[in-house]
């Protein structure tokens, strides 16, 4: 595979970016549970978090694929992505469903780094994967919407300015089917705080990720925040959620290749039983199991973000590069930390750290047997099992 | 003003390099290549001559194959203005490089020429020098300041045991070293714009320039693998080891 040289161009300079983020950094930030802000505003100066805005709105007007090389090489440089990533892709949302005014009243803003798109309100405490089960509502109130109810896992709330929120608008008895009557807002979380409608309450888990409990108590929005139509909130996060689904495959395909880079090279050096490790084919062949798995992955996540880019359902290939490379990076994990032996638990090697980091992405932002239920009802036909 | 920032692809400066089994050369094939590292500072003066208002175009140039063009986006994307890629796929050692450039500068006429000291590949150390010589003008080498005063450009070079500075009536050459700056990375917009800038391919025949080389290379071997070294109780066991070896 040949890229074209922009492709290239935009590697050699997320890289020599990343390289001032070395994995000191990464190590002070997650013994600390803090919050990478250098490393997110580094990017959004380098112009990376806007590249899918439209050049006319300040941003390069990429296509997805380039997106998801950026995130794929922060991820292979041993940064975490993770801080900043739904920027790139709840942007999707707002270009394709957002009016002109919303358009032209956020992207520049949001392209400059003055606006931080961060937070995306979908998972609910008793809704789970059941997204369409969820409880928060929006009522309409005159020129204004009443939102009432509770987001989780709601990443990066308290660094970001804005939050695309999914919320109830018509009780499920009273829509037209099952899937409408949900509809995207796009929040001003500054006002919300200040009005005193928004709380938010961190999540301490067992990797730096930054993610939150939302509270939403009789929180008044301008009617003007609604992206789209009313009720047909559903359909577009589907959209919306292929293209997160890409750009999370693409972070775990770079974090594979820092599994192998690192295990590979580990394996050249370390020497017991006066030979290096990895003369042994039982240390050579997981790490070069791992790296087919990964150019599979590899090849799978850009056919999808071509497929997305040409516009049309991407659901299919979108799942697929998401199964598939976010195994890949897990399975790389687990090896390079056996690679590594007792090594591998020590945290000034970086190894330890990215494998809780890498652990994330076959359970969020969708599970695998969800995937596996998507592409046995919708692409092979199978009798729907839930 | 005009700065002429000729740039070379070389083996990337995080690769081990492997000599072919022949030894006739390193092994560059599936090998990552990038902008010379010292380049790379000079790009980085350059535009920070132009930021200051100092200069007004950054021409960058390289001599080399096709693949060149890439390290040529990487400087127009860090911020020169024009791109020359003199396109030639044979081995072009440093006289022939400066005889390149002096035809360039002869055209361009640019106030300062801005090389690396050396390239990671063969840590040559002549073309500045060279260039120099052919064209008749003054060089600072090794800078670690570069400051333009004028019509002079003041050099302070980065000598055995400090620093030296030298004041050059430009045109002048100045060779980059490692202290003189840290080279930024190159923004995506920035990228995007480099696509659009104006890149030159030209031949070493359009500048009338013999290339053949005039050096063999006999051997390219392996440096030699380091030997454990031994320990010694105290320091006159230490000297009594020396004079044994015969160094002191
Ligand atoms: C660190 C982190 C960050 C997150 N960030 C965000 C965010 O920014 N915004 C946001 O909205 N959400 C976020 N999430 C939430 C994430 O999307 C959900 O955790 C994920 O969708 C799974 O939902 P759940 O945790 O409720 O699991 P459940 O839905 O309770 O599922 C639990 C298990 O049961 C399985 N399961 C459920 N139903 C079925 C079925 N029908 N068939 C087979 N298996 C089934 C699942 O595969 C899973 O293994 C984040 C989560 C984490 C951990
Ligand atoms: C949390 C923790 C607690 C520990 N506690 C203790 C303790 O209390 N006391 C103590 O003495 N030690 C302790 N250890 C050390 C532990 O026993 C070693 O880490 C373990 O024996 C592996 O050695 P190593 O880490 O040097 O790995 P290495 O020997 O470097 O091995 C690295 C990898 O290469 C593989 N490998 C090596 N040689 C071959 C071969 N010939 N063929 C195939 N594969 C090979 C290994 O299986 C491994 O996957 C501890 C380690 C940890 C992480």
């Amino acid at each position: 595979m040949t890229e074209n040289e922009d492709v290239t161009e935009i590697r050699r300079a997320v890289r020599a970016l990343c390289e001032e983020f070395p994995g000191e950094y990464w190590r002070a930030k997650d013994r600390a549970r803090d919050y990478p802000a250098e490393f997110v505003d580094a990017l959004t100066k380098a112009g990376f978090l806007a590249a899918l805005i439209p050049e006319e709105f300040g941003g390069s007007g990429l296509k997805l694929d380039a997106a998801a090389v950026i995130m794929e090489e922060i991820q292979a440089s041993g940064c975490n992505g993770g801080a900043a990533h739904a920027q790139m892709y709840i942007m999707n949302t707002l270009l394709r469903y957002g009016s002109d005014a919303q358009k032209a009243e956020y992207l520049p803003r949001i392209a400059s780094g003055e606006l931080r798109l961060q937070a995306f309100g979908v998972s609910e405490p008793a809704s789970g994967t059941d997204t369409l089960s969820l409880r928060t509502v929006a009522v309409r109130d005159g020129d204004d919407y009443i939102v009432n109810g509770q987001k989780i896992w709601t990443s990066r709330a308290e660094h970001s300015d804005l939050m695309l929120l999914l919320a109830r608008t018509t009780p499920p008895e009273e829509a037209a089917s099952k899937t409408e009557g949900l509809s995207i807002f796009l929040v001003d979380m500054r006002e919300a705080r200040d009005a005193g409608g928004m709380s938010i309450k961190p999540i301490r888990t067992m990797m730096n990720h930054s993610t939150t409990e939302v509270f939403f108590d009789a929180m008044r929005i301008p009617a003007s925040s609604l992206i789209g139509e009313e009720g047909k909130g559903f359909r577009y996060i589907l959209s919306g959620m292929n293209a997160e689904r890409i750009l999370i495959a693409a972070e775990c395909v770079g974090d594979a290749k820092w599994f192998i880079e690192k295990a590979a090279a580990y394996a050249k050096d370390r020497t017991v039983f006066a030979r290096p490790i990895g003369q042994n084919q039982g240390v050579q062949f997981p790490i070069a199991r791992c790296y087919a798995q990964m150019r599979a992955a590899e090849l799978m996540v850009h056919h999808a973000a071509a497929a997305y880019d040409q516009g049309g359902n991407a659901g299919e290939e979108a799942n697929m590069a998401k199964l598939l490379a976010s195994e890949a990076s897990w399975a790389a994990a687990d090896m390079c930390v056996q690679t590594f032996g007792g090594f591998g638990f020590a945290e000034e090697y970086d190894v330890e750290r990215k494998f809780r980091e890498a652990r994330l992405y076959t359970v969020a932002p969708i599970s695998t047997n969800l995937i596996l239920s998507y592409l046995a009802e919708h692409v092979l036909g199978l009798p729907r099992s839930y | 003003m005009k700065i002429l920032v000729p740039v070379k692809r070389v083996i990337d400066y995080n690769v081990k390099p492997r000599v072919k089994a022949d030894g006739s050369g390193v092994d560059l094939a599936n090998v990552k290549m990038s902008m010379n590292p010292f380049d790379e500072i000079a790009v980085e003066e350059a535009i920070r001559i132009k930021e200051a208002g100092k200069a007004d175009e950054i021409i960058a140039v390289s001599v080399g194959p096709a693949k060149a063009q890439e390290t040529l986006r990487t400087a127009l994307a860090m911020g020169a203005d024009r791109a020359i890629l003199v396109e030639t796929d044979d081995t072009v050692e440093p006289l022939a490089v400066a005889k390149i450039l002096k035809a360039i500068a002869d055209e361009e006429q640019p106030g300062l020429i801005m090389l690396g000291k050396q390239a990671i590949d063969d840590d040559s150390n002549q073309t500045g020098q060279m260039l120099a010589a052919l064209m008749g003008r003054p060089q600072g080498t090794f800078a670690n300041t570069v400051e333009i005063d004028g019509g002079s450009v003041i050099v302070k070079r980065e000598i055995d045991g400090g620093l030296e500075t030298v004041k050059l009536t430009m045109p002048a050459i100045v060779t980059t070293d490692l202290r003189l700056n840290e080279p930024r990375y190159a923004s995506l917009p920035n990228i995007m714009k480099a696509k659009k800038k104006q890149l030159d391919v030209k031949s070493p025949a359009d500048f009338g320039v013999d290339t053949a080389p005039r050096l063999t290379t006999t051997n390219v071997s392996e440096p030699p693998v380091r030997q454990a070294g031994e320990k010694v109780a105290d320091v006159d066991a230490m000297v009594a080891k020396l004079k044994a070896l015969g160094i002191a």
